[in-house]
């Protein structure tokens, strides 16, 4: 299914919305539980590898994205707020292997919500800089995804 | 200072005149006739875009022209491509996942 994706550069601010062609129970599920978590999360070749997920207000996932060549960075993401199977907030930070942040970080508002067997996700990311959205992408994904530039006609399409 | 890129584009006064001089190159004079703004105020635009390499000046004859430098509109684009892209496969994973479990939950 169609995936949207909104860049608003003035609120700083990246929203991803798709539908899932499953009920709500299973797409929470996918998003709050280390085992599922780790099946999606990484794109390939990358691997998801959870190391602590305490799916609770003040708890978090401490993760890391392993590289095909093994090399690991690291990630945590702490539960702000829980509104179960409607919501949840968390706030996103690098780190090293000893769970230490580096900050600033971003913060993620997920909203779930199921109509006629179709789940709606709704994620907004709110950064601080969109220049460290950047280097998030510097940060391990330039290998393999470097895109094809659009034409500039279809960029400012975009930007009016 | 450095400019921040995205706050460059993220104004709406901004945005037009790159779409502007992306068609054709113009002067300061030409530029603000297009808007119903100060002279004053889209040459602070202008310096705020100069400021940030996403126009350049250009000498012809009397006359200087704003010209958009487009590969650095590219590298906006490319890296919030790559996001997009990081987020399109994550998805297209997570559908998979969803139906297999779909399958498996109907097995049981």
């Amino acid at each position: 299914m169609q995936m949207d994706f909104i860049v608003d550069k003035q609120a700083k601010t990246v929203s991803i919305v798709k539908d899932f062609a499953a009920g709500l129970d299973l797409v929470w599920d996918a998003y709050t539980r280390a085992e599922l978590l780790d099946q999606w999360w990484a794109p390939k070749p990358w691997m998801s590898r959870t190391k602590v997920l305490d799916f609770r207000v003040g708890g978090r996932r401490f993760y890391a994205m392993v590289s095909p060549e093994g090399d690991e960075r690291w990630a945590i993401q702490k539960y702000t707020s829980i509104t179960p199977k409607t919501n949840f907030k968390l706030f996103n930070a690098f780190a090293d292997e000893h769970e230490n942040p580096e900050l600033p970080g971003s913060e993620w508002d997920l909203n779930f919500s199921e109509q006629d067997g179709t789940t709606k996700v709704s994620v907004s990311i709110h950064n601080e800089s969109l220049e460290r959205m950047e280097r998030m992408i510097e940060m391990g994904f330039k290998e393999g995804t470097m895109m094809q530039l659009k034409n500039l006609e279809e960029l400012l399409k975009s930007l009016q | 200072m450095r400019r921040d890129i995205f706050q460059a584009i993220a104004d709406p006064t901004r945005r037009a005149i790159i779409a502007l001089i992306a068609v054709q190159a113009m002067t300061p004079n030409a530029l603000a006739a297009r808007f119903e703004t100060s002279r004053q105020a889209i040459s602070k635009h202008l310096r705020i875009l100069a400021e940030c390499e996403l126009i350049t000046q250009e000498q012809k004859g009397r006359e200087i022209y704003y010209v958009l430098e487009i590969e650095k509109m590219k590298e906006i684009d490319e890296w919030l491509e790559q996001y997009r892209k990081i987020w399109e496969t994550r998805y297209s994973q997570l559908d998979e996942l969803l139906s297999t479990m779909r399958k498996q939950e109907k097995e049981k």
